[in-house]
């Protein structure tokens, strides 16, 4: 986060599936696997370890991807459904998440961006807007 | 960073070996830009997670591909599915669920998949050799390959597995590579400790939790029994947390030695897992105490091996439960069979066993009482069952969950 400016959040990231995509930010303080972790038919964050809460149209920002591999499946469905969230920025690079939209942009012509940046100073709330740049990088911005 | 493409990669995402193929390249490549893979290497055999119907996504995708006159380039097994095909009538589902579900089994077959249906397939006659280059979906199946076997894999989700399979082909990244299968942080069990069933769940979920995205070497483990022990390490780590690989000194073998764990470099880090951390762990995966009234028991998260069925079945006849209280054992087919033709299974019925072939009680409906509570041995089971199925768990160990069916309550440390 700029020091001048406590609100301004510009980053450049790497994009894992390229789009553009803007909504609300749920941050979570720990990983999530959507498959065991949301319903894909509600978007409902059903994992009894996280507070609770909807992935649906929301940026949806974590440190990483974690457990099951079924939860490309989980995540294409939803994308599918309109349940999905808008677009995922990652601390790290998960690929379990790059498969499910790369799938479902490919059967169903649905973009959900997959970003991997920097996620310090992102709190739940804020509006994200994720873009691209020259060069096919992510930007990353606070509206 | 560029993926290159051998001349073999380019005929298949040109269409020479039908649409099928190019469509399973097309997405491999776009999955290999998105890890930043080099290149693409063969691979020996392929591990299939998507026959578990996860809504009309799973389905649209098989139907695809199957299509385009699709089918598997290199021996392909298949991970458990949405029913148990050897026993009708035991999974209970909506028509409207049970049609898709039934036909992404069937359209895998139609691929040339092997009808394995198992999450153990190094259960199975696919079982990987060292060193062997595969592409494996399914965490636990995973794990184990990579550090049991010490075969090669990355975490492949489903879709991507299949991808690998239609092509013959993975991208060089990852735990493919000699270089990034290095130990990177120390975990030492303190304390001396016997090689206890839950031991070996416990370390898992304490590694899984701490490991973050670096792979974990462990020392002071006791040797374990038999590879089930190491089994329910890994199931357990993949599911509190990523780990694809993990070693123990002198037990797995990429790690002889400490060094040889950590290819002679430094660990990142070194923790430490006391009795108080793993008792804490396995605490957490039980929502009621002991005495609670049992509904089922349910076992074999990952599949039930033939050696795990060996030492379950002396203890029901020695303990006989009457209470009527359901057993669920999950297994993979080639060994439900296999016990079949000994006459193992002759008695089954008189404990009230239930075995469950193709399939896992936590991904369908198979238990018939929800409101329960259900006791296991399994790390993982108990970890996913309450979200997913809305019971209540009890963890215990193999001779605990035995004795509880046969007292209808849960009771744990009797010996």
């Amino acid at each position: 986060m700029s020091q001048q400016d406590g609100r301004a959040l510009n980053r450049i990231g790497t994009f894992q599936l390229a789009g553009e995509a803007q909504g609300s930010a749920l941050v979570l303080s720990h990983a999530l696997s959507f498959w065991g972790g949301v319903d894909a038919e509600t978007g409902d964050i059903i994992d009894r370890s996280h507070p609770g809460g909807n992935v649906a149209g929301k940026i949806l920002v974590m440190a990483s991807g974690r457990g099951s591999s079924s939860s490309s499946s989980v995540l294409a469905e939803a994308i599918r459904r309109g349940t999905a969230p808008a677009g995922i920025i990652l601390q790290r690079p998960d690929a379990i998440l790059a498969v499910g939209a790369i799938v479902a942009e490919f059967l169903y012509e649905i973009s959900m961006p997959l970003v991997v940046c920097d996620i310090s100073g992102i709190v739940s709330g804020d509006r994200i807007v994720i873009g691209m740049a020259e060069g096919g990088q992510a930007t990353v911005s606070r509206i | 960073m560029t993926l290159e493409l051998s001349a073999g990669d380019q005929s298949m995402l040109g269409g020479e070996h039908g649409r099928a193929v190019a469509a399973a390249m097309k997405i491999l490549v776009a999955f290999s830009d998105a890890v930043g893979a080099r290149k693409l290497l063969d691979i020996a055999g392929a591990h299939i997670d998507g026959c578990l119907y996860h809504g009309q996504a799973s389905l649209d995708f098989v139907e695809r591909l199957v299509e385009g006159g699709g089918r598997v380039r290199v021996p392909t097994t298949l991970n458990v599915g949405s029913f148990d095909l050897i026993h009708p009538g035991l999974v209970k589902m909506p028509a409207a669920q049970e049609v898709p579900a039934r036909r992404l089994m069937k359209a895998h077959l139609e691929l040339g998949c092997q009808a394995t249906f198992t999450c153990a397939p190094y259960q199975t006659r696919f079982r990987p050799g060292f060193g062997e280059q595969i592409a494996w979906g399914e965490s636990n199946a995973i794990v184990f390959a990579n550090s049991v076997i010490g075969a090669r894999t990355n975490r492949y989700g489903d879709f991507i597995d299949l991808c690998c399979a239609m092509t013959g082909r993975a991208p060089a990244w990852g735990l493919h590579l000699s270089e990034n299968r290095r130990g990177q942080v120390l975990f030492e069990l303190t304390g001396s400790f016997e090689p206890a069933d839950a031991l070996f769940v416990g370390v898992g979920l304490v590694v899984g939790q701490r490991s973050g995205d670096r792979i974990p070497v462990i020392s002071g483990l006791p040797q374990p029994r038999d590879e089930d022990q190491l089994k329910a390490l890994g199931a357990a780590a993949a599911t509190t947390g990523a780990v694809a690989l993990f070693h123990a000194v002198g037990i797995t073998p990429e790690a002889r030695t400490l060094d040889e764990a950590f290819r002679g470099k430094a660990p990142e880090a070194t923790l430490r897992i006391c009795c108080a951390d793993i008792d804490q762990a396995l605490a957490k995966l039980s929502s009621v105490p002991d005495g609670a009234p049992l509904a089922a028991v349910s076992l074999g998260t990952p599949h039930f091996s033939h050696d795990e069925w060996m030492r379950l079945l002396p203890m029901l006849r020695e303990v006989a439960p009457a209470r009527g209280i359901p057993i669920y054992v999950n297994t993979g087919r080639a060994t439900f069979k296999r016990l079949q033709d000994e006459g193992e299974l002759d008695d089954a019925q008189k404990f009230n066993l239930i075995p469950v072939t193709d399939t896992c009680t936590y991904v369908t409906s198979v238990i018939e009482r929800l409101d329960g509570v259900v006791m296991t041995n399994s790390g993982k089971w108990a970890h996913y069952a309450p979200g997913n199925i809305g019971v209540s768990v009890a963890f215990g160990d193999l001779a605990d969950c035995v004795r509880s069916a046969a007292a209808g309550r849960v009771v744990r440390g009797a010996r």
